[in-house]
């Protein structure tokens, strides 16, 4: 960290002021300098902040005329297409929203805009953490507070979705009950206890109203807090570049020039939602019409993040296990619970697992490059895979009619694809990382092509090649060569520490797997080793 | 007065009467007669023409798979090639040929929904701005709709059917709009998609799309009526005459009605909607940030 002793003086009144009354000053003068590290993708994370503070601000707006009663009424509105029909009033009042509360259609529009944007911010935000190992220690536990945050979305999302009580959003209830049903033992408790009574009953609106505007935004608030703390505490990671160390920050105060930065973003993202929200037609209730047990709509799909729920559930065998009276729904509790538990707690547990593994205990500031840890990469990838087929899966049948490809087709190769995919996305992705690697040792080992052909006196041709830029080198040269552990048991039969036993066997096979194949990068004259950087796969480690 | 009076008591006075009568009917009858007589010859050859020109047309067209006795075909395992058309009526006729399902091009899962052949294009442009284009055009198309016509009478005299309903019967503007809505989502929406943007079945199948490019009202009304392809049949007892002039109205006037929310994303639900949020919302905001990220400060004040 470099910080200044002194603010600006364009602080320094108010912080004398306020150092007067609270005796905070070194707390800001201190803040208020802090150094934060420049790169694009460090602004995905504030995309989902921002959207958060225009989701509480439009969602206050519309709490003023929505009604979360499903108290049934004869509408006789503006959008005369539904007039006489019998409808929830909280349908009714969302019809009012839309059509005669002025500015309510624009609002509630930018509302699901916001909410679209912040999951779909969080899942990038965490996809760059993921890759650039932005989560090792000593930042696990923000980590976990993210994929926290990522859980709580989706139910803050599911809900709100489920308030207006048109025929989506009822459908969407109705997979919720199934979901809630198929739960051993206690599934039908469960169900009655979160509905108060059979399905779709009086209850269930209110319920999630409150869930919806209270208690989830309440917890969101506070993980924000957190996260926002922890990182201001830990600091941002940084990505590799000049003067970048893991003891010194590269970057811009936050004062003035990070903080115009991050203001001028949540400029960007406002304007950006209220375009969509202006040009854009979101969830449109009145085309869709008032619940109704009895009805079904073919494209009935939940917003983009429950897709993978969806898809799980759309090429689920039909599986129950009957006996004793009692039906086990394998059909629905295998897809509710199984591919969201493995992408979920995959995620919260897989900082320790690679510490475990690598047996890196010590702080990382710099992110890694993604090609130079290619396991992790690869697992990255096979995980995106594995969700993003189950994903796509949900929408097979939209698929199946634009693409005009039959719907079982569609059907059967996601069923193949979900275990196939992320096998071939591991497999592929590491190759492309070691490919990069192996790149990269040829910039450091040979420079690069200077498009200059030089004859030798012998009068053979050859391009001279030259040493990369700077900038470069550092970046090349941030990768961290894999040390070899030592064998597992010494020449005397004595087993290393952390090799013992049936885990330790695992840790060690699991670490010789993580590093067997790194490709050394090293800064050496060009004519020694040069089989080393072509002939990279060899575990040689150079020691010097 | 008085002569006619003693005539009347004449012994041939009877005759006389019944003669004058049967004469008077003679002349009336040969008044009139020729005439009528002519007229109705006239029309029932006009008719043998026209039924005459409607086998021709299903000879032509749909003999190949149909049979010759439109009693549907069968290959040499007994799987059905073509259904038999023998009571389906008028009103299939007409859906299926003046939506260009057939004659069909080969068979298939589903037969497509394509321009008409030439002569059964009834939707065949006519605006243009030469007479004497113009005027071949209205003469093609008018032979368009005799040829259409002359094969549903065809078909139908085989063996009767539902008629094509009237211009009244679905005119989308006397429907309950209210009513259709929630008609078209019990039994609709679950192929059609809520408001009929079409979409997919079993097997290879499809529900088409309801665009105003796609379907007309009396094409509607014909499809409910007869239940094409995968479509099930509501008849009048399924579903009134009123009931489908409510669909019919429900359907024409949400795809006539304007997004009042911006630009409707095909009007599909949430799969658009995600693919916007993810494509311009995080797009555009990736790149605002590479924009805001690359500005570097030309100096920082020392302070």
């Amino acid at each position: 960290m470099s910080e200044a002793a002194t603010a600006p003086k364009a602080v320094e009144g108010p912080l004398t002021f306020l150092d007067d009354r609270l005796g905070s000053t070194t707390f800001f003068k201190r803040n208020m300098k802090k150094v934060f590290p420049d790169h694009w993708s460090f602004m995905l994370g504030e995309i989902a902040l921002y959207s958060f503070i225009i989701l509480l601000l439009t969602g206050t707006f519309l709490t003023l005329w929505f009604k979360p009663s499903m108290i049934e009424v004869v509408y006789d509105g503006s959008y005369t297409k539904l007039n006489g029909v019998k409808m929830s009033e909280a349908y009714a009042s969302t019809l009012n929203i839309s059509f005669d509360v002025r500015g309510g259609l624009l609002m509630r529009q930018i509302h699901h805009w916001a909410a679209i944007l912040f999951m779909a911010s969080i899942m990038a935000h965490m996809l760059r953490v993921f890759f650039t190992g932005a989560y090792r220690k000593p930042r696990e536990l923000n980590w976990l507070i993210g994929v926290g945050m990522f859980t709580m979305g989706m139910l803050e999302g599911l809900f709100g979705y489920s308030l207006p009580d048109d025929l989506l959003s009822g459908t969407g209830l109705r997979i919720t009950q199934g979901v809630a049903e198929s739960i051993p033992l206690v599934g039908s408790y469960i169900y009655m206890f979160l509905f108060g009574g059979e399905f779709p009953g009086q209850d269930i609106v209110p319920r999630l109203f409150t869930l919806h505007i209270l208690l989830i935004p309440g917890v969101l608030l506070g993980m924000i807090t957190a996260h926002m703390m922890i990182m201001w505490h830990q600091k941002h990671t940084a990505m590799p570049v000049k003067k970048q160390t893991e003891t010194q920050v590269q970057g811009y105060p936050f004062y003035p020039v990070f903080m115009a930065k991050t203001g001028a973003y949540f400029l960007f993202t406002f304007g950006v939602l209220a375009l969509l929200g202006t040009f854009a037609q979101i969830n449109p209730i009145w085309l869709f019409g008032p619940y109704d047990p009895g009805a079904i709509s073919s494209a009935s799909q939940p917003d983009f993040y429950m897709g993978v729920l969806e898809g799980s559930l759309r090429i689920m065998p039909n599986w129950e296990i009957s006996a004793w009276g009692h039906t086990l729904s394998l059909n629905v509790l295998i897809p509710a619970l199984g591919p969201l538990g493995i992408i979920f707690t995959g995620a919260a547990v897989w900082p320790f697992i690679e510490q475990w593994v690598t047996g890196d205990k010590r702080l990382h500031h710099v992110n890694d490059r993604p090609r130079n840890a290619p396991v992790r990469t690869s697992v990255g990838m096979a995980a995106v895979a594995f969700y993003g087929i189950l994903w796509v899966a949900g929408a097979n049948d939209v698929l199946a009619e634009r693409f005009h490809v039959s719907l079982f087709a569609t059907t059967w190769f996601f069923r193949v694809a979900v275990f196939v995919g992320p096998v071939l996305a591991y497999i592929i992705t590491k190759r492309i990382c070691l490919g990069l690697q192996r790149k990269d040792a040829g910039i450091i080992g040979h420079g690069v092509e200077s498009g200059v052909i030089v004859m030798s006196p012998d009068g053979e041709y050859s391009e001279r090649h030259e040493p990369a830029r700077e900038q470069e080198r550092t970046v090349i040269l941030s990768k961290e060569n894999s040390r070899p552990e030592p064998p597992a048991v010494d020449a005397n039969g004595v087993p290393a520490p952390g090799s013992k036993g049936p885990l330790g066997h695992v840790r060690s096979r699991l670490n010789r797997a993580w590093t067997f194949d790194d490709i050394p990068i090293e800064e050496h004259g060009h004519d020694e080793e040069h089989g080393e950087v072509e002939n990279g796969r060899e575990p040689k480690q150079l020691n010097h | 007065m008085k002569r006619i009076t003693a005539w009347r008591r004449r012994p041939w006075a009877g005759y006389a009467v019944v003669l004058a009568a049967l004469a008077a009917i003679g002349v009336i009858y040969a008044g009139f007669s020729p005439q009528t007589d002519r007229a109705e010859a006239e029309n029932t050859a006009q008719a043998a023409q026209d039924l005459k020109n409607g086998q021709e047309l299903f000879n032509k067209n749909c003999a190949s798979c149909h049979g010759l006795n439109a009693e549907g075909t069968k290959d040499a395992k007994g799987k059905p090639i073509a259904p038999s058309l023998l009571g389906v009526g008028a009103a299939s006729v007409d859906f299926q040929v003046s939506t260009g399902r057939m004659p069909a091009m080969n068979p298939g899962a589903q037969m497509p929904r394509k321009k008409p052949i030439p002569a059964f294009d009834t939707e065949l442009k006519t605006d243009y701005a030469e007479p004497e284009k113009r005027e071949a055009a209205e003469k093609q198309k008018a032979q368009a709709e005799k040829n259409l016509a002359d094969l549903r009478a065809f078909v139908t005299s085989l063996g009767g059917g539902p008629e094509v309903p009237s211009a009244a019967a679905t005119d989308p503007s006397k429907g309950d709009v209210a009513v259709g809505g929630k008609l078209f989502r019990t039994n609709c929406a679950q192929c059609h998609s809520f408001v009929g943007s079409g979409g997919a079945l079993t097997g290879g199948k499809y529900a088409p799309p309801l665009d105003k490019s796609d379907v007309t009202p009396t094409q509607i009304y014909e499809a409910m009526l007869t239940g094409p392809q995968a479509m099930p049949v509501f008849n009048d007892t399924t579903l009134t005459q009123q009931d489908k002039q409510a669909i019919i109205a429900y359907v024409v006037q949400t795809r006539e009605e304007p997004n009042p929310g911006g630009n409707g994303l095909g009007r599909i639900g949430p799969v658009s909607e995600g693919l916007v949020g993810w494509l311009i919302g995080i797009g555009l905001l990736v790149l605002a940030a590479t924009w805001i990220t690359a500005k570097k400060p030309k100096k920082l004040k020392k302070s």
